[in-house]
């Protein structure tokens, strides 16, 4: 591997920022939002790994160090699966179900930053039995 | 972009059980899930919490997998990695909440009252990596001096912060630096001390194998600060990863013109050489070590001249231990009031323990000076496991003594422990329960000096030679009150006397378990007993008649046939032909084998 030589703060400076990304994620302890996302068996059978990935790769680009993605088990409405839950600490949970990586960027946009969750992707709107 | 990042402990501890192997199964299980793009592994530095290595971190979650085997790894990459479901009983335990939640790390009782400056990168970054050291502020302080400060203004802000030399000795750096930059000279040398020797120290070499580059670029500052071009890294050959990685870090730094000519175009040159010591304890000592640097034979000499004045190769020469270095890049970014705001008015900051002994958290602490020696033991290191009771640690290695546990709630720092008659020392914590006997430990670190000592002045050649024999005779049960008087003048004579640390220091363990536990030494001579039941040629076996229900298990065990009876009867031991292993005790099922 040929580098080049750093002859500036600057150039410090921009190396910093662009490794310091890649370590955020091994810092959990400010995290406020929690998205998990469903990858037991039903969950990936039903498409939820490119769903974590767009959640992973959204997160890290809009730079939203409070948020935090993680898997979590089944939890037992596999025929909703991929189901992603939002928890933010002091207001209620928020469960989307059928998500794709696309509803994966809205739900980032909407909900996650803008504070507006899409309720037409949560449980509620999709219930068997709900209009 | 990796979604999980899955730290595995890379220091030597979880190293000698098998981490190497856990990492190699880690990427072939991640392979074969096809995760290879989704997460990344990282050999990290040690993480402190050595006796339940190996150590893995999962984040984002944070789960802490403790005494990780590779036949584990199938599990943690199937059900963790891919599905999500934390592996629970690989947990530490103290970090299970319920169901899915684990608790962070900070706060555990272990890592809670620690305060990491030296550590601070150990088992966050890879240290085979400089960009993840430059991504938490690396080489900012490099940075900062070269192009806003002049030499002057970062002695004085060594001076201002009050840091004292990690090594034991506790003498001010910015002192230390000062002198040498004030010597004119046309070749100068900023140098470490990585010739870490105490026994069951290893706060050195952890902090190399974590975070290799801090040590770099703090020799780079002092380099600066004092006018020297070159510098030496003086490291024992017995730690190969440490030694390792320090390779690769001058590599790495020296690519990116982070060593070497024109550093960040300032027109200051700095480069570091490693230099190999064979292990001879006496080379941690500046003098010897500067002579080992210059390829002849690791011998001390008189000071004056000081290192300052006429150093390597008889010119002005800086040497500090590597955890005094690794302090020095915090203190430049953050600044002299945050590090006083550290530790006590005369020892600011923090110290790094290696924690030993009969204690449950064996591993590496650090915590900010004035910490009492309680919190350590108790709090932070889970206290003397297997129900014995504390008895005393003793700090500062062989040229240290012991602190007995009534003055368990001394707050640690450099004047503190010299008043009650230990010393700092590198950092080696061992703790000692009822079942040490503080003679049988004075000896042993009297045989190490002895093995030591490199035999140039006679106080210490010979005088730690004549105190070990004494010893030898006072736990064989042969000495007398007299001895133990004798003893005591001669500890003060080669104090007094010897030519180098070394043998100045070298009686420390006697005289501090003498004024301690004199009790215990006139119980060996007078009563011929060691009440702690340590000395083999001072305890005896025996059976009690009314527990033994003669079921011969102790006699057919016997590896001499010292113990005769008939079956159902109590059985005898016969003192003279007992060689002491205890193999009976060990194999009563009623416990009616004592050992007094």
């Amino acid at each position: 591997m040929v580098k080049s030589i750093m002859k500036s703060l600057a150039e410090l400076q921009a190396i910093r920022d662009k490794a310091r990304g890649s370590l955020n994620i091994r810092e959990n302890a400010e995290a406020q939002t929690r998205i998990l996302v469903g990858m037991a068996t039903c969950g990936i059978a039903a498409g939820a790994k490119p769903v974590l990935n767009a959640f992973v790769e959204e997160v890290a680009k809009r730079e939203l160090k409070d948020v935090m993605v993680t898997q979590t088990g089944c939890i037992g409405i596999c025929q909703y699966e991929p189901v992603v839950e939002v928890i933010t600490p002091g207001k209620e949970k928020v469960t989307y179900v059928k998500m794709t990586a696309e509803k994966a960027l809205r739900v980032v946009n909407d909900h996650i930053v803008n504070g507006n969750v899409v309720s037409e992707y949560t449980i509620g709107a999709n219930a068997i039995g709900a209009k | 972009m990796y979604r999980s990042n899955v730290l595995v402990c890379g220091g030597t501890g979880c190293t000698s059980s098998h981490s190497e192997q856990i990492i190699e199964r880690l990427n072939e299980e991640i392979k074969a899930q096809g995760l290879e793009k989704e997460v990344n592994v990282i050999r990290t530095g040690c993480f402190g919490l050595c006796a339940l290595g190996p150590i893995m971190v999962v984040y984002p979650e944070g789960a802490f997998y403790s005494r990780v085997t590779p036949e584990d790894v199938p599990e943690i990459v199937s059900e963790h990695l891919l599905k999500g479901r934390i592996v629970k009983r690989l947990l530490y335990q103290e970090t299970v909440v319920d169901d899915n939640t684990t608790k962070s790390l900070n706060e555990t009782t272990f890592y809670a009252k620690q305060m990491r400056i030296a550590l601070r990168n150990c088992g966050v970054i890879n240290p085979e990596k400089i960009d993840e050291y430059i991504a938490l502020d690396g080489y900012a302080a490099l940075g900062k001096v070269l192009t806003e400060m002049t030499p002057q203004e970062v002695i004085d802000l060594m001076l201002a912060s009050g840091l004292r030399g990690r090594g034991g000795a506790g003498f001010p750096t910015g002192l230390k630096w000062k002198f040498a930059a004030a010597n004119d000279a046309d070749q100068k040398y900023a140098c470490c001390n990585a010739d870490e020797g105490d026994p069951g120290a290893f706060m050195d070499r952890s902090v190399l194998e974590g975070d290799p580059h801090s040590v770099l670029e703090a020799m780079a500052i002092a380099g600066y600060a004092i006018g020297a071009s070159q510098g030496y890294i003086y490291i024992r050959a017995e730690y190969p990863i440490a030694v390792k990685r320090l390779q690769i870090a001058i590599q790495q730094a020296r690519e990116y013109g982070l060593l070497g000519k024109n550093i960040f175009n300032s027109g200051f040159d700095f480069d570091i050489d490693i230099r190999l010591g064979a292990g001879a304890f006496v080379c941690g000592e500046e003098t010897a070590l500067m002579t080992s640097i210059e390829g002849k034979r690791g011998e001390p000499r008189v000071r004056p001249p000081f290192p300052a004045l006429k150093g390597l190769f008889g010119k002005p020469t800086v040497l500090n231990n590597v955890e005094t270095y690794a302090n020095i890049p915090q203190i430049i970014l953050k600044g002299a009031d945050w590090f006083r705001s550290i530790g006590t008015e005369k020892s600011p900051g923090t110290k790094v323990f290696a924690l030993g002994g009969k204690i449950t958290n064996t591993g590496l602490v650090e915590v900010p000076m004035g910490t009492t020696l309680r919190e350590v033991v108790e709090e932070i290191g889970g206290g003397v496991p297997g129900g014995h009771t504390f008895k005393a640690a003793q700090t500062g290695g062989p040229s240290g003594g012991c602190i007995p546990a009534k003055l368990i709630d001394t707050p640690i720092d450099y004047d503190n422990l010299i008043a009650i008659g230990s010393m700092m020392g590198s950092g080696g914590l061992i703790v000692m329960d009822e079942t040490t006997c503080m003679v049988d430990i004075a000896k042993f670190f009297l045989e190490f000096t002895v093995d030591e000592s490199c035999g140039k002045c006679t106080p210490c050649r010979v005088g730690t030679k004549r105190l070990l024999e004494i010893l030898n005779k006072i736990t064989s049960g042969n000495g007398t009150l007299e001895d133990i008087d004798k003893m005591e003048e001669l500890c003060y004579y080669i104090k007094e006397n010897s030519l180098c640390g070394l043998g100045q220091t070298a009686p420390n363990p006697v005289l501090s378990t003498l004024k301690y536990y004199r009790d215990e030494y006139v119980a060996h001579v007078t009563e011929h007993r060691c009440p702690a039941g340590a000395c083999k040629a001072l305890t005896n076996y025996t059976i009690d008649a009314d527990k033994c229900k003669g079921c011969t298990l102790c006699a057919r065990n016997c590896p001499v046939g010292a113990i005769s009876g008939t079956v159902k009867q109590p059985h005898v031991i016969d003192t003279n032909k007992c060689i002491k292993c205890g193999v009976c005790m060990e194999k009563c099922k009623f416990g009616a084998v004592v050992k007094k």
